[in-house]
């Protein structure tokens, strides 16, 4: 039993030239949750993807559940990123769900088969078997009445619930929300968070990319405040928001 | 009458069978030459993209002498001619083909890899399950455009002597001294791209369940 779900040290990643994260550490604990907040393109996001494997990083270590995904270490007198294994990376992907901004469901497959196809294509699962657990996770979504329709006939609330149990389909240990209501109006917005809190409060272990000041505030255990490419400041994510220390961080708390 | 139709009837089967094979191969043909381009290994994409230039930048009738008498020419080999025209169409409309996925992969979002990707499937499951058949479903038309060509440019089998319909026309009209039966072999192109058209509406309506 691991009680440090993600840890990040030193993390740099670049684009040829442009440095997009320059020098990231912090933790994650079982049950805990993350809000990351900062300006557009601070490295937030850049920062999930590098823990989802959908980039890879130019420096640093990422430790997930105790498995190193990727550490510095010594080739040929150059200190460069190691990755793990095929297999092991496989293992580790699978421990990290992801939920994207613009939900990136799978606009041929109904509601259904888009929570069972990873179960029955990655877990190896039955479909009955499958299709058991995804009712399951679609009624506690409230998507039940759903279940049939294709992506395209749902509303955008909808579909981001579907996305979220996508996720939660594969039992990941910590689940990562790229933006996930940035895409909403603030109605649809609300149905989101409602769901992130009920996640919250089953104790799942979350990172939470957001612009929602006021729901990170009042949901994340801790907080972490980003600009470019650095953690500004970082704590307890009710202080860090209503009595935020750094100027940067004042600055772009004071419009909240 | 009877017996002129019996003939064009004959020549309406071989040219079916240069239609139908040529598909068998060229669209599956088709697929890996796509994805060979769109490799990112450079020794694999630049020769294709060689091969793509020549064939696409040739006429098929001279790439249909070229497959059938390069090989007598340079190793004294020769085979049969109905095989040459299908090696020949397969070649030739796998280029064209492979265009079209090519384009139909690109225009398929990159989230959708990334989903595919985050949810732990292989590159081989995500395209497959998740890539392909939207692609299918981008390409038809543009698919049933080749195809629909495909169907008169097997007209162009008799330059190295194999008697498909429009041939059979042709011999039957300098024997009657009348252009009757070309336009007969007109009708039956006709019929032929009518029932492909068809077809093609129906995939199309077939696959109109999701945007």
């Amino acid at each position: 039993m691991c009680t440090e779900i993600i840890a990040v040290e030193h993390l740099q990643k670049s684009f040829s030239s442009l440095e997009v994260i320059k020098d990231i550490s912090f933790n994650v604990h079982k049950g805990e949750v993350l809000g990351i907040i900062g300006p557009s393109g601070s490295g937030k996001s850049t920062l999930l993807r590098c823990i989802t494997q959908l980039e890879t990083v130019s420096s640093g270590l990422i430790r997930i559940c105790g498995q190193t995904l990727v550490s510095n270490q010594m080739l040929k007198g150059q200190l460069k990123p190691v990755y793990a294994s095929k297999e092991e990376m496989q293992d580790i992907a699978l421990k990290v769900g992801l939920v994207f901004q613009n939900f990136n469901l799978f606009p041929h497959f109904t509601v259904l088969q888009n929570v069972n196809e990873a179960q029955i294509q990655v877990l190896k699962k039955s479909p009955e078997e499958a299709t058991e657990n995804s009712l399951a996770l679609l009624k506690k979504m409230s998507l039940e009445a759903k279940i049939h329709s294709y992506p395209c006939e749902l509303s955008g609330g909808q579909m981001q619930r579907v996305s979220i149990a996508r996720a939660l389909a594969l039992e990941p240990e910590v689940l990562c929300f790229d933006e996930p209501t940035s895409a909403l109006d603030p109605e649809l917005t609300g149905e989101i968070l409602k769901v992130i809190r009920s996640l919250a409060d089953e104790k799942m272990t979350m990172i939470v990319v957001t612009h929602e000041i006021a729901f990170a505030r009042d949901l994340c255990d801790n907080a972490l405040f980003m600009d470019q490419g650095l953690i500004v400041e970082q704590g307890l994510a009710q202080s860090l928001i209503t009595k935020p220390k750094n100027k940067r961080t004042q600055a772009f708390l004071s419009r909240f | 009458m009877n017996s002129l139709l019996v003939t064009m009837l004959k020549g309406t089967v071989t040219s079916l069978e240069i239609f139908c094979l040529t598909l068998l191969f060229s669209l599956p043909l088709g697929l890996i030459i796509a994805v060979g381009r769109l490799s990112k290994k450079k020794l694999i994409s630049s020769p294709i993209g060689v091969l793509l230039l020549i064939v696409r930048g040739t006429p098929l009738i001279l790439q249909l002498i070229f497959v059938y008498f390069a090989p007598y020419y340079l190793f004294k080999l020769s085979y049969d001619r109905f095989t040459a025209v299908i090696v020949a169409f397969s070649l030739n409309y796998a280029c064209y083909f492979a265009e079209i996925y090519r384009g139909g992969i690109q225009s398929i979002p990159q989230g959708q890899y990334e989903a595919a990707k985050v949810l732990g499937l292989t590159k081989k499951q995500g395209f497959f399950r998740i890539i392909l058949p939207q692609v299918v479903k981008r390409i038809l038309p543009a698919t049933g455009n080749e195809v629909i060509t495909l169907v008169k440019d097997t007209a162009l089998a008799q330059v190295i002597g194999v008697a498909e319909l429009f041939r059979v026309a042709q011999n039957a009209a300098s024997k009657q001294f009348s252009t009757m039966p070309i336009f007969i072999a007109g009708v039956f192109y006709f019929i032929m791209n009518w029932v492909v058209s068809a077809g093609f509406a129906r995939l199309e309506k077939k696959l109109d369940y999701y945007r």
